[in-house]
């Protein structure tokens, strides 16, 4: 985005942000900043709030999501007032010299703090921090308990971490006067659910909020949904101003002042037969939203909800979930959205379990997990569960970790005195993301007062100019996940071409192309949706190819293949007609097309997901459309005397489905373990009690780097989704959501103690592993 | 003695990619905002400005540093490749090639850093080994590769330089 | 982040710079390799009036050997890596030195800079109060010359006058018979040392310690200095340094900050420490 100048006359752009965690604004004074030469303006929260209003949430309650504070900051980074500048260097410098009265008040970030009765409110008119309790029950999990032969309870915790992209960041946003219009600029991912919801806050009809994300965005993993927030500020600073605004985010302000992964606390519970069937789950989440429920929040804590089953058996289950809110930045979209915090619960009580019942954890998960003759599988919570042979996947991870032999070493080790440790995690995937799953954050007879929602459309355009070179345009938004790649293969397998004549349009344009509320890239909704919708409109478009070609050589359309640029009788190849002809054709001489075939050669999809309905009464949902599989293993050895955690091994077995392209599937797999060893091992957005932020840089916020990466054994299991054209799951979230849980499970198995804490800092490590209380980091 | 004014605007000379390149800078103009902002060499990037993901990695007379770091009146009269000195006419060096072959580009934000080092380091460095080429990464940050290929790539390339110098 | 606006100054010699020194006291921040000050500027953590580049100025580059060794303001830490006698006189500082930073950080980080910047968990202030090594501070008044256990006061505080200049860093020449380990543990590679430990020893052709000198690092505020003399004469074994390391352990102070504490600090003295003094009995002795 820094890059860029699409507008003449830019200016520069920088926040204000609160100091302090909490604490009311009694007052803010520019006079000096606007003096500065080279200062453009600076204007205020209150300001903004006149243009930019509150952001809509699902969740009913008092508390109000602006893109500015007010009157009351509520986490140190807090945005208060905005300077424009001709650079960044002065309108940093003008940061300096505006005024504000703080009249500070007490924080809170710890979420065992915020639910106190006598905690500090962030707002006085709630009454309380715990924003919203929901509670579910499906099947019968209280008969479950009861009649369980063995029960296991385990107390969790999961840190905040955010998978900080390389690009940060960035907006650009022009007000024109006349049409009374915006348009933004910005590496914004979607879902562009959030269109709506900031034309709301401008006070614009949708037509009139214009947002254009350009082609390169470095990196996202599901930060850059949250960018909007900026994207409607700064939208606000340019009408107010007067001037298109330019804001590149720095990197302190990232970490501090983004958004991030949800920290959560909580227990969760099994209950089993005494051969180690699973009956029956229960959870208890206590969520850490931060300062604000910002949309699409809570959508991490229901993301996984209905398949609360995770790739069990299991009909029997009690959630309960209470969002809570902090003096931290407001929680969004992370690579694993919400999969981390799940699986860690459900994968270490799997773990417990094991020993408890003194059953091989491997072997407990292979009892339980559904089978592959149980497909469909119609999960208790609603999610179906689309294809999978999960076993076949554990199988191969054994093989590839040759597991009898990591058992050996395990003895070995330990004879000699050794902290040596297995762990296992697996779960399911979900790809292609029902909008409608957020409901679950209000109950039936609140969604029952609103319009229902549901579905999880994917918007392609395709078209084949006069010469028979083709141009898609897809609604995914990618961030170096290779989609103009997949989709140029696809349309060209299709059409015969190769994909050099394909040229894709990843850029989106609100205003020129098809789009929905599902646009975007999140969810891993590209592999699993947006394909399907490219092969059918290649279909399309290669259909009347076909009917063009059969009328010319007066053979039924079938009779016709598209291969080599060509039109041809499949029995007799030398009856060709080249693409390019065709494609001539259909645009100069529209009257000699085929009867009853329209005219040009322009394909829009907008291809839905019918089983991807509403949430019904009893809070069921199918909220996905495709579902992977993960299976991933850690063999690790600690030392006692530093708290040093090697991986002596780590196998990983992705069913992603067919395969579209093995070269970014693999990728995906190794940067989606990067971020999962990262949360695992060194990652943790820290506060103080206060809310104070610490880890205010990359020194302090520590990501792995080449010399922490463990050889990563990859294995490949496909079982194609029976929904979708192409057979393919969405994937990329992958070991993000496994890692922390597996390598949690060998350090627990390592240590022989169960109060295992993320993340495995070399401290924690040599506190576990001497017998100590841990050392709690900081407050998730 | 050069003593620079903090509020004006000063000529600063500069040799990018074997060209002479004149641009202004106050004092505080930071070198990876003078290349990208003021010379229009817009592929070298700002992932963190204190010196630690190492994306805006640039050569300055010969070794590899970081440009958020460096201010561009330090540098006056220097030597300073940038990654769009890397390729030939209309072709990939041979870093970058290997790059493309392993996939080691993901959203690319941080590989124009790494390109630089890596250049740098097997000027240095005929015949690295993995754990010498994953020590000279460890200074870049990549949140989308997990490093696998791109620690392949440079051995790769490490492998062709030799072969084509015989 | 950017920085807050200065002066930039470039002084052509030494006197130069000592006189805009004077002139400009704590204003001033020099500027060599800019791997600390660049980052602190950036994020407005210091705003001198003044940035004094010393990088020109001839004669700071040099690495002097003779009956002491002298590495000068603006030598850098990969220059020095990459000096073949220097390295040979210094082979504790060859030690260490790849623990210093990144390979992009040592391209322009100096010596100097490290030590003028007194972080507690640096390699260079160690290394040079392990070696019982000087400063070299030169100022419009004259040059005076501090032991490096004088010169680091606290955390990032020296006993460097706001007008002085650190000219050089001065090592004492190598002994023979002396073996050299150098041990650090940080949560990643390259990062801070939570605890690094360097150590010089002399055992004699019996076995027997003859000296050893332990410095700790990222322990206290500055680098600390066990005291190893109750342990002469003893047989220099793995127990031996065992033994020392744990009256080390006991002695030190730790400091407690972001994920790591006290406890284990302390905890690494002990066996970091045990770890390097027996690396240091079996390494090879210089000649």
């Amino acid at each position: 985005m820094d890059d860029l100048e699409p507008v003449a006359g830019l200016r520069h752009a920088a926040i204000l942000r609160s100091q302090h965690p909490h604490a009311r604004i009694r007052g803010i004074d520019p006079t000096a900043a606007k003096r500065l030469p080279g200062v453009v303006g600076v204007v205020t929260g209150a300001e903004i709030g006149a243009v930019a209003g509150v952001i809509p949430s699902v969740v009913r309650s008092k508390i109000r999501y602006r893109v500015c504070a007010t009157t009351k900051a509520r986490y140190a980074g807090e945005p208060i007032a905005v300077v424009v500048a001709d650079n960044r260097y002065i309108a940093e410098d003008a940061l300096e010299l505006i005024e504000v009265d703080y009249d500070p008040l007490p924080g809170v970030s710890w979420l065992e703090d915020a639910v106190r009765p006598d905690a500090p409110l962030l707002f006085e008119e709630a009454g309380t921090n715990v924003a919203q309790t929901r509670r579910f029950a499906y099947g019968d999990p209280d008969a479950a308990f009861a009649s369980a032969a063995r029960t296991f309870r385990y107390e969790y915790r999961y840190p905040r971490s955010m998978a900080t992209p390389m690009e940060t960041y960035g907006v650009i946003a022009n007000f024109e006067p006349r049409p009374d219009r915006y348009t933004i600029w910005s590496n914004f991912q979607g879902p562009f659910v959030l269109q709506p919801l900031m034309a709301v806050s401008l006070n614009v009809p949708g037509n009139r909020l214009r947002i254009i994300t350009p082609l390169d965005s470095g990196g996202s993993f599901g930060l850059k949904q949250a960018v909007y927030s900026y994207m409607v500020l700064m939208a606000a600073v340019s009408r107010l101003l007067g001037v298109p605004v330019k804001w590149t985010e720095d990197r302190l302000e990232h970490l501090m002042a983004s958004s991030s992964a949800t920290d959560r606390m909580g227990e969760v519970e099994a209950a089993f037969t005494s051969e180690g069937e699973l009956t029956g789950l229960r959870f208890g989440n206590v969520v850490n939203l931060g300062a604000y429920i910002r949309a699409p929040e809570p959508a991490s804590v229901y993301r996984m909800h209905s398949t609360s089953n995770g790739p069990y058996r299991v009909k029997n289950i009690a959630v309960e979930n209470s969002l809570v809110v902090t003096n931290r930045v407001p929680a969004g979209l992370n690579r694993g959205y919400g999969g981390p915090q799940f699986y860690f619960a459900l994968e270490r009580i799997m773990d417990i379990a094991a020993r408890g019942l003194g059953i091989d954890p491997v072997e407990l998960r292979r009892r339980n997990l559904i089978r592959k003759d149980e497909f469909p599988y119609g999960c208790p919570a609603g999610s179906v569960l689309d294809s999978g042979d999960y076993d076949a996947c554990v199988r191969e991870v054994l093989r590839l970790a040759d597991y009898a032999d990591l058992l050996k070493r395990r003895e070995r080790a330990r004879a000699a005195g050794k902290l040596f440790g297995i762990g296992m995690a697996v779960g399911v995937e979900p790809s292609g993301s029902n909008m409608a799953y957020v409901g679950l954050a209000q109950t039936p007879e609140q969604r029952g007062n609103a319009e229902p929602k549901s579905g999880a459309n994917a918007s392609v355009t395709i078209a084949m100019d006069p010469g028979g070179s083709v141009t898609v345009q897809l609604d995914s938004t990618p961030n170096g996940q290779g989609h103009a790649t997949v989709a140029s293969q696809i349309v060209a397998q299709e059409l015969g071409l190769s994909p050099q004549d394909v040229d894709v349009i990843t850029e989106a344009d609100t205003r020129g192309m098809a789009w929905s509320i599902a646009s975007g890239n999140y969810s891993n909704r590209f592999a699993a949706l947006v394909t399907s919708a490219v092969m059918l409109g290649a279909r399309r478009i290669g259909t009347k190819l076909k009917q063009m070609a059969a009328e010319e050589f007066g053979v039924p359309a079938a009779a016709i293949e598209l291969a080599d640029g060509a039109a041809r009788v499949t029995a007799d190849s030398q009856r060709s007609i080249s693409v390019g002809r065709l494609a001539a054709r259909a645009h100069w001489h529209p009257a000699g097309m085929p009867m009853g075939m329209e005219a040009g050669m322009h394909e829009s999809v907008v291809l839905d997901a019918p089983l991807l309905t509403a949430p019904d009464a009893a809070d069921r949902v199918a909220s996905a459309l495709t579902y992977g599989f993960v299976a991933d293993l850690a063999a690790i050895e600690i030392d006692r005397a530093t708290g040093r955690l090697d991986v002596v091994k780590y196998v990983s077995v992705h069913d992603v489905g067919t395969v579209l392209n093995p070269k970014i599937v693999d990728g995906q797999v190794q940067g989606g373990f990067a971020h999962g060893l990262g949360a695992a091992l060194f990652e943790e957005l820290i506060h103080d009690r206060e809310g104070n932020f610490v880890t205010g840089s990359f020194a302090e916020y520590l990501c792995p780097t080449a010399p922490e990466m463990p050889v990563l054994y990859i294995g490949h299991v496909s079982t194609p989704s029976p929904h979708n054209l192409t057979g393919a799951k969405g994937m990329g979230d992958g070991s993000s959501m496994l890692a922390p849980a597996a390598l949690a499970n060998a350090a627990a198995d390592a240590l022989g103690r169960e109060d295992i804490e993320l993340p495995l800092t070399l401290n924690r490590v040599w506190a576990l592993a001497n017998k100590s209380a841990p050392a709690v980091g900081g407050g998730s | 003695m050069l003593r620079l004014k903090s509020d004006a605007r000063h000529p600063v000379t500069l040799e990018v990619n074997d060209q002479p390149r004149i641009g202004h800078a106050e004092p505080r103009l930071l070198l990876s905002d003078f290349l990208r902002h003021e010379l229009g060499l817009y592929g070298t990037h700002v992932g963190c400005e204190h010196g630690v993901c190492g994306a805006c990695t640039v050569i300055v007379d010969g070794r590899a540093v970081r440009s958020c770091t460096q201010f561009a009146v330090e540098c006056d009269g220097a030597a300073v490749r940038t990654v769009e000195g890397l390729a030939g006419q209309g072709e990939l060096g041979i870093l970058q090639q290997a790059f493309r072959r392993h996939h080691a580009v993901q959203c690319g934000f941080c590989t124009a850093g790494i390109l630089m080092s890596a250049t740098d380091f097997l000027g240095r460095h005929s015949d690295p080994s993995e754990m010498e080429v994953r020590d000279m990464l460890s200074g870049h940050i990549c949140r989308c590769t997990g490093y696998y290929p791109i620690v392949a790539a440079i051995l790769d390339a490490a492998r062709a330089i030799r072969e084509a110098e015989g | 982040m950017k920085p807050a606006a200065f002066d930039y100054c470039r002084p052509d010699t030494l006197d130069e710079a000592l006189e805009l020194l004077h002139e400009l006291g704590s204003d001033a921040s020099v500027l060599a390799g800019g791997m600390s000050l660049g980052a602190m500027l950036n994020m407005r953590l210091v705003r001198p009036a003044a940035v004094v580049d010393i990088k020109r100025i001839p004669g700071l580059k040099a690495a002097i050997i003779g009956s002491e060794v002298s590495t000068g303001a603006t030598l850098t830490q990969a220059a020095a890596f990459e000096h073949e006698t220097l390295i040979r006189e210094l082979p504790l500082l060859a030690l260490a030195l790849p623990w210093v930073g990144h390979f992009q950080t040592r391209n322009r980080g100096t010596l100097c800079g490290s030590v003028a910047h007194a972080d507690p968990s640096a390699e260079m202030p160690l290394v040079l109060t392990t070696l019982d090594g000087e400063v070299e501070l030169q100022s419009v008044r004259g040059t005076r010359r501090l032991q490096a256990r004088e010169f680091f006061v606290d955390a990032m505080t020296t006993a460097r006058a706001h007008d002085e200049l650190l000219t050089a860093l001065v090592w004492p020449a190598r002994r023979p018979e002396t073996r050299h380990a150098f041990v650090e543990i940080a949560q990643r590679h390259g990062d801070f040392a939570i605890v690094a430990c360097a150590v010089e020893a002399v055992v004699d052709p019996h076995d027997r310690l003859v000296s050893l000198a332990m410095g700790l690092g990222g322990v206290e505020s500055r680098p600390f200095v066990a005291d190893t003399a109750a342990f002469v004469g003893e047989r220099a074994c793995p127990a031996l340094a065992q033994a020392i390391a744990a009256s080390a352990a006991e002695r030190v102070n730790p400091m407690t900050n972001l994920n790591v504490s006290a406890a284990y600090r302390r905890a690494l003295v002990r066996s970091l420490g045990a770890q390097a003094i027996a690396e240091a009995f079996a390494a090879k002795p210089t000649t």
